[in-house]
């Protein structure tokens, strides 16, 4: 073990004393109050809008709607295609699209002023007839226009219909909500016709470039901060209309404006995981051989966006299997754009998967695993790729030895502590590694830090931590001498952090950047008095210090080495990709969730009493981190598993539950016994730290372990996620 | 006396005594109690129009011609303005603030907005997520729930009062320690809930540590870690 795998959190100082600066906390002098006031009505437009009150309220400055906007010149030139990532147009007209839906920015001098003055805004509509149940709406569903639409098929289609043992169930998941605890925020200002934003973005690249669009400026014009992102979970993947809105506002005023969110409009305005109905069809021998899977997912999008997600994917390579067809469709509805959230479509699509390979063990009387391994794939079939690693059997291994599998018995409902019914179960996950070109600076200062700075951000996994990892196991200085500059535009240029990549994309990126940089130093240093004579190649980089390996007491500081070249810096930036080697492999991170729950059979009451959570992710770079970043992922599964679901009223295609009180999300005592185990072995090919991605395996793959284990104990098989005690109760034998 | 004719004479007099403020204060209220129809947020005129329309259109009927001017130049805003604020000394972090503050402020967005003590965090304003946890006067509470009117010569102790310079709390080291945080939103309210839950002597157990820690949500969903800081706290003995 090296001395940086168990590093503390570099930024733990900054969030534990409340010195981090978040999007909203920036001071900005000067700075007014914008709340954004929404339609009641979930389709149809504007018929009047009053605003005077809020206009004479005390205080205000501002009050912008449809009908004196100014709109931006970028609105113009969106094509009218219905691609994603061409969001709500704000106040571009009367028309609403779905309930809560942004009509007015109200601008004030203060918080209070501004929240009171929101209150008297009142608009008139006509109404049109909404659509909101994917349930009831479920047959206007269409292919999307795209090759990643298209239907997959390998062999015969459908050829599970052909099989010896036969399986098929429909599976549904509701609509769930990111809700992270920080609210979507920003701090909007104009410098001429510059703009800059403090805000809640994943990506600051992309924020960049869809501002640039819509206010049609120079990409290099605007300017964003999203240093500190109080969590994200995918919903800072889009640049939303409250952040369009909060600019509009500062450039109508020439102040800058504040705009948070409430919690309400967390639930509308920001995205979701999209409420899916899927199909599962398993075919198999008698003996247990997989020869039949096909996998179809309905999900909803908004009526002004084609939004897809990856929900049938993992069913095409994740088992050995000849015949396999995959279908995806979606349907428009009156409601904002999903966006993905984390583990986006393979936490959904295994849920479906891994609850019907459970009830296929079933069918076969196998235990569940056996019949994991019985169709275990030894090579990537989509892509006809081998893996470039898979650990995935080790994280069976370690699960089943760390929950004690050898305790479950297959029969439902036999095994039982007291009056609780005990179940176990197991679900998988996987998701792909990517790498995006990425741009690291790294320089030596003459006081001994290394300085490291990327725009990519850090929403919470701990990417600051793992650079500053990476800096220091390369450069052999300690921790505490590198400083990470990130999470603002200006620096070299990183990715949006999503999709399990940063670690690949920016970690490599450090990786090339310091060996550069080592080897200039090197390099530097070789010319000089000290070494002459001395080949290079015999010249070694410690802690600052240039020695030769040979007689270290021939050695150089970096300081003096600086300030006898008269430098202030010594600096290298360099733009690190993937290369060609990467495209001949299957490249995949695994995981494996375990539960053990107890049930009771009288109220229905499902209690987690031991959760473990097993991952093939390549090399662990940071283990306090990274097992934070898994205990995290569990959790959210748990939360998919057992309690979150937004529930609309489709009377009026609003929310009921739009609050954290009736939105219940996993709180501390919902977690009893939690266990992370990492393989931590190194992939050969993924990238120069051999690492493969963790923050959406460590969610995928829980939900439908929980349901496994709820049938396990119970003998009830639950098909529509959430598992509440309602479900459960009516059929339990008591 | 009319409420409206008594809250006239009340401003005029005003406009002269400042000093009077406090007392008309406590008059209107009074009044309020008697006429409960007159003064009610729901009625299409607002509280504030209808002080607006009530003391200043009625001292402008009297009509010196400096008093419309007085209106053209928002002055009767900034009269409104002084009405609506309450004197309040309320001492943060050790520090005395003597702020004028309108009634309807919370005391987060005191912390955040006016005294840009932004270390307490806004999560939900209803309550139910626990990130605005404060201690006043040495229990726990969630600020967005608190008007910080009710607050008069309270202790405050925040987030940012825990640290004694660069020397952290050790529930602080602890969180560090046992990485009870990722994004560290959460994490300032927990910590505050966190020394509350052992100072209440609730974390005699992780069990009881998880009751009493739940009105406190991670959506990083570090709870393990949390439990594990604050164990190590509760165990370590320390004052706290």
């Amino acid at each position: 073990m090296s001395k940086t795998s168990n590093i503390n959190r570099v930024d733990g100082f900054a969030k534990v004393t409340g010195s981090a600066t978040y999007s909203a906390e920036y001071k900005t002098p000067g700075v007014v109050y914008g709340c954004l006031v929404g339609s009641t009505i979930a389709r149809g437009r504007i018929k009047s809008i009053d605003t005077k009150k809020a206009e004479w309220a005390p205080g205000v400055l501002a009050v912008i709607t449809h009908l004196n906007v100014d709109k931006p010149t970028g609105y113009q030139k969106v094509k009218d295609k219905r691609n994603f990532g061409q969001p709500l147009q704000i106040f571009k007209d009367d028309s609403v699209l779905y309930y809560d839906q942004p009509i007015a920015l109200v601008i004030a001098d203060t918080f209070e002023r501004m929240q009171y003055a929101a209150s008297l805004i009142k608009a008139d509509y006509f109404k049109e007839e909404h659509s909101t149940d994917l349930q009831k709406a479920a047959d206007k569903e269409k292919k999307i226009d795209t090759e990643k639409g298209n239907d997959y098929h390998r062999g015969e289609h459908d050829g599970y219909k052909n099989a010896e043992v036969i399986f098929e169930a429909e599976y549904t998941i509701p609509t769930e909500v990111h809700n992270p605890m920080e609210l979507a925020n920003i701090i909007a200002k104009w410098d001429g016709n510059k703009p800059t934003l403090y805000t809640k973005s994943q990506g600051v690249e992309g924020t960049r470039r869809s501002v640039a669009g819509v206010f049609d400026v120079p990409v290099e014009d605007v300017s964003v901060f999203s240093e500190y992102l109080g969590g994200a979970f995918g919903m800072g993947l889009h640049t939303w209309p409250y952040e369009i809105a909060a600019l509009m506002g500062a450039k109508k005023l020439n102040r800058p404006v504040k705009l948070v969110l409430h919690r309400e409009q967390m639930f509308t305005n920001v995205g979701f995981r999209p409420f899916t109905i899927q199909k599962m069809g398993l075919g198999a021998t008698k003996a247990g051989k997989l020869t039949g899977l096909t996998h179809e997912a309905v999900a909803m999008t908004s009526s002004y966006e084609d939004f897809m997600e990856g929900t049938v994917n993992m069913s095409r390579f994740i088992y050995d299997c000849a015949n396999v067809s995959t279908r995806y469709r979606i349907v428009p509805l009156d409601t904002c754009t999903p966006i993905w959230m984390r583990g986006p479509g393979e936490a959904t699509g295994s849920f479906a998967l891994e609850c019907a390979m459970d009830e296929m063990a079933y069918k076969l009387n196998l235990d569940p695993i056996e019949f994991r391994k019985l169709n275990y794939a030894e090579k990537d079939q989509e892509q006809n790729k081998p893996w470039s690693s898979k650990y995935l059997l080790e994280c069976y291994e370690g699960g089943m030895e760390r929950i004690g599998w050898k305790n479950r018995k297959n029969e439902p409902g036999s095994v039982k502590e007291g009056n609780w019914l005990v179940g176990y179960g197991m679900g998988t996950g996987t998701f792909g590694c990517y790498r995006s070109p990425t741009s690291v600076k790294a320089k030596f200062l003459p006081d001994g830090n290394l300085v490291l700075q990327c725009s990519v951000n850090d929403m919470g996994p701990g990417t600051a931590t793992m650079m500053t990892a990476i800096g220091a196991e390369i450069t052999g200085l300690p921790v505490e001498n590198i400083i990470i500059e990130m999470g603002k535009s200006g620096l070299p240029k990183g990715p949006t952090q999503g999709g399990s990549a940063t670690t690949s994309s920016v970690g490599s990126a450090v990786h090339d950047a310091c060996n550069l940089l080592v080897s200039k130093a090197v390099g530097l240093a070789s010319g000089t008095l000290a070494f002459k004579g001395i080949p290079i190649t015999e010249l070694t980089f410690e802690n600052g210090v240039i020695s030769s390996k040979k007689n270290s007491s021939k050695s150089v500081t970096l300081a003096s080495l600086l300030t006898a070249n008269k430098l202030d810096e010594l600096t290298v930036e360099n733009l690190s990709k993937a290369d060609e080697e990467a495209k001949k492999y299957s490249i995949y991170s695994f995981s494996v969730h375990f539960v053990k729950v107890l049930v009771n059979p009288n109220l229905g009451k499902i209690r987690l009493a031991h959760v473990v959570s097993c991952a093939d992710i390549g090399t662990v770079i940071n283990q306090k981190t990274s097992a934070g970043q898994m205990y995290g992922g569990a959790v959210g599964g748990i939360g998919m598993g057992l309690m979150e679901a937004l529930e609309i009223d489709h009377r009026f295609g609003r929310p009921i539950n739009n609050n954290f009180a009736d939105y219940h999300v996993p709180v501390n005592a919902d977690i009893e016994k939690q266990e992370v185990f990492f393989v931590n072995k190194k992939d050969p090919i993924s990238n120069p730290m051999g690492t493969k991605g963790l923050g959406e395996t460590a969610l995928v793959g829980m939900a439908p372990a929980i349901a496994n284990a709820v049938f396990n104990a119970t003998g009830k098989r639950v098909r529509d996620l959430p598992i509440t005690l309602d479900k459960i109760i009516e059929t339990v034998k008591v | 006396m009319n409420f409206i004719t008594f809250c006239d004479l009340r401003l005029l007099n005003l406009l002269e005594y400042p000093s009077d403020f406090a007392n008309l204060k406590i008059d209107r209220m009074a009044s309020k109690k008697n006429n409960p129809k007159e003064v009610t947020e729901n009625d299409s005129n607002s509280r504030r129009d209808f002080i607006k329309k009530s003391g200043l259109f009625t001292a402008l009927a009297f009509t010196p011609p400096s008093l419309v001017m007085a209106s053209e130049n928002k002055w009767d805003e900034k009269i409104a303005e002084y009405l609506e604020t309450v004197p309040l000394s309320i001492e943060v972090n050790g520090k005395k603030h003597n702020l004028n503050i309108e009634p309807r402020t919370t005391l987060l967005d005191l912390l955040r907005e006016q005294l840009q003590l932004t270390g307490t965090k806004k999560g939900c304003d209803h309550g139910q997520c626990g990130a605005c946890t404060v201690h006043v006067n040495g229990t726990r509470i969630l600020s967005c729930l608190t008007l910080a009117s009710m607050q008069q010569n309270a202790e405050v102790t925040t987030i940012e009062g825990l640290a004694k310079g660069k020397k952290l709390h050790p529930m602080q080291e602890a969180f560090i320690k046992h990485d009870g945080f990722q994004c560290g939103y959460c994490t300032p309210g927990q910590i505050m809930s966190g020394i509350a839950c052992i100072k209440e002597g609730h974390a005699n157990s992780r069990e009881e540590i998880r009751e009493y820690m739940s009105g406190n949500i991670c959506r990083c969903g570090a709870y393990h870690n949390i439990v594990d800081a604050i164990t190590e706290v509760k165990e370590g003995g320390k004052e706290l």
